[in-house]
């Protein structure tokens, strides 16, 4: 029933930013039609007129004062810590505009 | 050295002096040293660290001595964190290679707060890489074993937290849970689980997995330890807007216990329908009632969560680019490549309402009809998985089949009921069996009472 096709995985690994070899987009395709189709069975449901949940809390709105507290905020060696290719403290990205 | 089994004896020793918080490192830490080449439970130790708490705690008892314990109740408590939980200063992976060198600069707040109580952090446990998985074999750093048998699984995501202790690394471990994460690991190796209340403890510093769903737990030996654990972790902390100040719920004298029909279906290993039905038994002599309930649309839960935890996963994954940290998205395993793709496709244009819309609303259904029972009984039992620990390999193929072992466990997910895991004997092929226990929101004390006369009688 819920059966993808490889171009359906292609198109969902160009969406999520993964490069995927032809093995690997085969072997998915399989299996997330297989995981597709198991839950289906969620159709089983009449959902007619329910609100969705997105969250079990029943909080709302909950504020903190608009207040700089330097104890929160890591220093800029502590942020720029994770890369060793950062340049005058900026981290380095990839060119996304071309020459 | 005889190790101590609960954070009683931890302390009552100490006190008499019977071994030192140095001592208790050196030991655990020689176990970890002679057996963890063979589980491969424990991914980094952090033995600097562990010392210097160590003798900060040996001063702290000497200057103080019983008086101690008020200021500092898990004083001398040694714990391995899962490898989800940051550290700051300690190399956190997520059992992932794409975090393989990544240093925290802050540590989770569950982490402080344990330090903060008296807690010796002794390292970080191995677990499926960002914690997708239920037997540990997802893990990009090998699995890890099951240390009543090596050829089993310990049962995922947690699975180095519930290998560790059970194999006497650390007394108390921490753990997450997802869909039964540290339920699962736990029972598979004789362990008690707690899967607190969602909004109950802070998931600050935690590696997100599925945010509304992602519930910070840990592994302990007994009922009792795990009472003494949640309640510092419990409670706001101020970096997660979803903990809830809430000082539990009051616990009756005369307590019934649910047993819904549709935990208990075909399918299920008829040595755990045996030995929960000797549980209940045991139960009904100290004085508990049960009540048969019904709860027809929780089979339908482990669909509702393999569309929602997919798709907060795809979003929680987003973020590693491998700009400001960690390696680039070709690190990630298959596993996370899997729920990447489940999640993006069923939030993608022309699937939104389909399959994670009717995912949300079937959420609510599966809620409301939880929270329903709890009028009638105070809390639920249940198998937490349909089989017995299986073999290492055995369902590593087979994602669906992989997904279905967490088919009692989701319900408490998605609906934010705490649930405890409690060992309750060994099945024949000498593995561990247990049970599940759900309760109301904040009805965690609830379920410690209930657990506690089980395991004292």
């Amino acid at each position: 029933m819920a059966k993808l096709s490889s171009e359906d995985t292609k198109h969902v690994a160009k969406l999520a930013q993964l490069n995927l070899s032809e093995e690997e987009i085969k072997k998915f395709t399989i299996q997330l039609s297989n995981v597709l189709d198991y839950i289906t069975q969620l159709n089983k449901i009449d959902t007619k007129d329910i609100q969705p949940t997105s969250q079990t809390t029943d909080l709302k709105n909950v504020y903190k004062e608009d207040k700089i507290d330097a104890t929160r905020i890591l220093t800029q060696e502590e942020a720029l810590s994770g890369k060793d290719d950062t340049i005058n403290g900026f981290f380095v990205v990839p060119r996304i505009i071309k020459k | 050295m005889i190790l101590p089994k609960t954070i009683k004896e931890t302390k009552e020793r100490l006190i008499r002096k019977e071994f030192s918080c140095v001592q208790l490192v050196d030991s655990y830490l020689s176990n970890i040293n002679s057996k963890n080449k063979e589980l491969n439970a424990v991914l980094t130790i952090s033995d600097e660290i562990a010392y210097r708490d160590a003798k900060k705690a040996d001063e702290i008892i000497k200057n103080l001595g019983e008086e101690a314990f008020n200021e500092f109740p898990l004083l001398g408590v040694t714990v391995i964190h899962k490898d989800i939980f940051l550290t700051k200063g300690v190399r956190t992976t997520a059992a992932s290679k794409l975090l393989e060198n990544y240093v925290p600069v802050y540590s989770a707040t569950v982490v402080n707060k344990l330090e903060k109580a008296g807690c010796i952090m002794l390292g970080k446990a191995n677990c499926d890489a960002w914690a997708h998985g239920s037997s540990g074999e997802n893990s990009d750093f090998g699995p890890t074993k099951n240390p009543h048998n090596q050829k089993y699984v310990p049962g995922g995501s947690s699975s180095g937290s519930a290998s560790a202790v059970a194999a006497n690394f650390s007394l108390i471990s921490t753990a997450t849970d997802t869909c039964g994460s540290t339920r699962l690991p736990a029972n598979f190796c004789g362990l008690v689980g707690l899967k607190p209340t969602y909004g109950a403890v802070s998931r600050y510093g935690c590696i997100a997995m599925a945010s509304s769903l992602d519930s910070m737990g840990h592994i302990t030996s007994s009922v009792e330890d795990s009472r003494k654990i949640f309640n510092v972790t419990k409670g706001p902390d101020g970096f997660d807007a979803t903990v809830a100040r809430h000082s539990g719920i009051p616990v009756k004298d005369k307590l019934t216990i649910g047993v819904p029909n549709e935990f208990f279906v075909n399918g299920l290993d008829k040595e755990i329908v045996k030995n929960i039905n000797e549980v209940k038994t045991k139960y009904e002599s100290l004085g508990v009632k049960f009540k048969e309930i019904s709860l027809p649309h929780t089979k339908y839960a482990i669909s509702a969560y393999y569309i929602i935890q997919p798709a907060e996963v795809s979003s929680n994954l987003g973020r590693y680019d491998g700009i400001r940290f960690g390696d680039s998205r070709n690190k990630f395993g298959d596993e996370a490549k899997r729920r990447i793709m489940l999640g993006t496709y069923v939030l993608s244009a022309g699937y939104y309402d389909a399959y994670y819309l009717k995912a949300m609303k079937a959420r609510t259904i599966i809620s409301k009809e939880v929270y329903k029972t709890f009028d009638e009984v105070d809390a639920i039992i249940a198998p937490v998985s349909p089989t017995l620990p299986f073999k290492l390999g055995e369902k590593v193929s087979d994602p669906l089949k992989m997904y279905l072992t967490d088919i009692f466990a989701a319900t408490a997910n998605l609906s934010g009921i705490p649930s405890i895991a409690i060992p309750s004997g060994f099945a024949k092929n000498k593995l561990p069996l247990g049970f599940q226990l759900m309760g109301p929101r904040f009805g965690e004390d609830i379920l410690f009472k209930l657990g506690e006369m089980y395991e004292r009688n």
